[in-house]
C-alpha cells in the first residue's frame, strides 16, 4: 500500500517523493568490538509493527527526518526532525 | 467406475502431537522440501507448520521463474544444483510440476550492463552452467515480439541467454513435495501459528502454537516474509529487511512469447504462461513493509516498462496484481545455517526475491545439515557468521531485479 508522509518542512506528500533511509539505530562508540560493529552495520529489528525510521525528502526540501510507522498497516503515526 | 473417480487426498489432517524430532516453520517450497528430504533419509517424526495454507506465502506469489545463471562462485553451483533437482522433480515426487525449460534472457541496455553480463557468462561457463552473450540480431530471432530496435527508449544492446532456465507450475511443486512428505508419514499442519519458542540452556526445547505446545530439539525457520519475527522468539536478530514485491498478470493471449525476459534497467521481467497469461514482475517496493497490498504507481511502472519491451501488449488488460513480502539481506544471498547461540535452531531464510528457484537445493541441504549435523559444502558460504567475518557473498548484480 502506498501512503502519505508528512515532511516536517513541506507537509503531507506521496511516499514516492521520499527515499527510505531504514530503521533508526543508535551508532555505537568507536571503541566497541568488531563483532558489535558488525551487529550495528548489518542486523535489523525489522519490526512487524511500529518502527522509527529515517526518510529523505528527495523530490522536495531534501532534508532527512524521522517517522514512526506501523509496518503492518503503513500508517504513519508521527514525523519529526532529528535533534 | 466409482473407483475411477474416487479422490485421493494429497495430504492428511492430523492432531498435533506433543513431540516431534523436527519442527519446520513454514509450509512453502523450502519447508516442504526439507521435510521431504528428511523423510527420504529416515527422519519421519517431523511436523511442518504454517500459519496459513500450503504454499500461500511466497511459494504462491513468485513469478515461477527458474534459472542458475548467477554471478558468484558460491551461488552458481547452489542454484545449478537446484535447477537439476527441479529437472527431475516430476519423476521424483510422481507429480507433474510442468517445468518448461523455455530459456531465459537477461537484457542489457547500457555498456555497464553488457560488461556485467559478460562476467556472468564467463563465470557460468567456468562452472558448467549453460549461458552465453547474444546480440540484437539473435535476440530478435529468439523473441520476435520484442522491440530490439535502436529507436526504443532504452535500446537493447545484448542479452545473457540461459537456455536451461524457464518457468514451472509453482503450486504443483508445493503440492508434490507435500504429498511426497505425507506419504512418508510426515505431518503437515496448516493454520497452525507459532507464538513462542522455548530454549533451555541455549538449546531449543519447545514450540508454542495456537493448537498447543510441541516438545522438540530442532526447529527450522523456513519462513519468508516473517523470518525476523520467528528469529526474535529466540532472541536472534537477523541482517534482514522485509520489502513487498509486486507482480501482475494479464488476461490470456495467444502464444507470442516462449522465453523468460528480464531487464534490470527497466526493473521488469516478463513471461507468458502455458495458459497464455503474461506475468509481469517488478522490483521490490522502495520501503520496508509487511503490508502486502498492491499499489497503483508500481502497476503503472510495470505496465510502462513491459510495453517498452512488448508494444504488442498495448491493449492487454491486467487481471490480477499481488505482492509477496521479501526478506532482503545486505548481500542478496540467503542465510542457510545453524545459529551458534541457539542450538537446534536452523535458519533457511533471507531468500529475497530468489527463493523459489532455490527451494529443492535449500530443502535438501537443510535436511542434510540436520541428519549429519555438519554443514554441507554447498551452503557453507551462506552461514549467518559471514556477516561477522567479512565474507559477504555479493550477488546483487545477478539477483536484484533479475529474476
Amino acid at each position: 500500500m502506498s501512503f502519505l508522509l508528512a515532511c516536517p518542512n513541506c507537509g503531507e506528500r506521496s511516499v514516492y517523493e521520499f527515499r527510505s533511509g531504514g530503521e533508526f539505530r543508535q551508532r555505537p562508540p568507536a571503541s566497541v568490538s568488531s563483532h558489535e560493529w558488525a551487529r550495528y552495520l548489518y542486523l535489523r529489528k525489522n519490526e512487524a509493527g511500529e518502527t522509527t525510521e529515517w526518510w529523505y525528502h528527495q523530490l522536495g526540501c531534501r532534508s532527512w527526518f524521522l517517522a514512526v510507522r506501523d509496518t503492518r498497516t503503513n500508517l504513519v503515526k508521527e514525523t519529526y526532525e532529528h535533534d | 467406475m466409482l473407483q475411477l473417480f474416487r479422490t485421493q487426498r494429497m495430504w492428511h489432517q492430523h492432531d498435533l502431537k506433543d513431540h516431534y524430532d523436527v519442527v519446520i516453520i513454514g509450509a512453502g517450497v523450502h519447508g516442504l522440501a526439507a521435510a521431504y528430504y528428511l523423510g527420504k533419509q529416515g527422519i519421519k517424526n517431523v511436523a511442518v507448520l504454517d500459519r496459513g495454507y500450503l504454499g500461500g506465502g511466497n511459494s504462491g506469489r513468485n513469478t515461477a521463474i527458474l534459472r542458475a545463471n548467477y554471478r558468484t562462485a558460491e551461488a552458481i553451483p547452489f542454484y545449478d544444483e537446484s535447477l537439476r533437482l527441479y529437472q527431475e522433480l516430476s519423476q521424483e515426487v510422481d507429480f507433474n510440476v510442468l517445468f518448461s525449460q523455455i530459456g531465459h534472457l537477461t537484457l542489457a541496455h547500457t555498456d555497464t550492463g553488457v560488461d556485467g553480463l559478460r562476467v556472468r557468462a564467463e563465470a557460468n561457463a567456468l562452472l558448467g552452467v549453460n549461458s552465453r552473450l547474444v546480440f540484437p540480431e539473435e535476440i530478435k530471432s529468439l523473441v520476435p515480439a520484442m522491440d530490439v530496435s535502436k529507436a526504443a527508449h532504452a535500446p537493447i544492446q545484448a542479452a545473457l541467454y540461459h537456455p536451461p532456465g524457464g518457468i514451472i507450475r509453482h503450486d504443483a511443486v508445493v503440492w508434490g513435495y507435500a504429498r511426497g512428505a505425507d506419504r512418508m508419514g510426515i505431518e503437515i499442519h496448516p493454520h497452525t501459528e507459532v507464538h513462542a519458542i522455548d530454549t533451555d540452556n541455549g538449546q531449543i526445547s519447545a514450540v508454542h502454537t495456537n493448537r498447543g505446545r510441541i516438545a522438540t530439539n530442532t526447529v527450522v525457520n523456513a519462513t519468508s516474509g516473517w523470518c525476523s519475527t520467528i528469529a526474535r522468539m529466540v532472541d536472534v536478530d537477523l541482517p534482514i529487511v522485509s520489502h513487498p514485491l509486486q507482480a501482475c498478470v494479464t488476461e490470456p493471449l495467444k502464444p507470442f512469447l516462449d522465453k523468460v525476459i528480464v531487464s534490470a534497467t527497466l526493473h521488469v521481467y516478463v513471461n507468458q504462461t502455458d495458459r497464455g497469461e503474461v506475468v509481469i514482475g517488478a522490483e521490490i517496493d522502495p520501503y520496508a513493509s509487511y503490508n502486502s497490498a498492491s499499489t497503483l504507481p508500481t502497476l503503472e511502472m510495470m505496465a510502462a516498462h513491459a510495453l517498452e519491451l512488448f508494444p504488442i501488449l498495448e491493449e492487454a488488460r491486467v487481471l490480477r496484481q499481488w505482492s509477496g513480502i521479501c526478506d532482503m539481506t545486505p548481500d542478496f544471498s540467503p542465510i542457510i545455517s545453524t545459529v551458534p547461540e541457539v542450538r537446534g535452531f536452523i535458519l533457511n531464510v533471507g531468500w529475497g526475491t530468489y527463493g523459489f528457484k532455490a527451494g529443492p537445493a535449500g530443502g535438501k541441504t537443510v535436511a542434510e545439515l540436520i541428519v549429519t549435523n555438519k554443514t554441507p559444502t554447498l551452503i557453507e558460504p551462506f552461514a549467518l557468521s559471514r556477516f561477522y567475518e567479512d565474507r559477504l557473498v555479493g550477488e546483487k548484480a545477478a539477483a536484484a531485479v533479475s529474476h
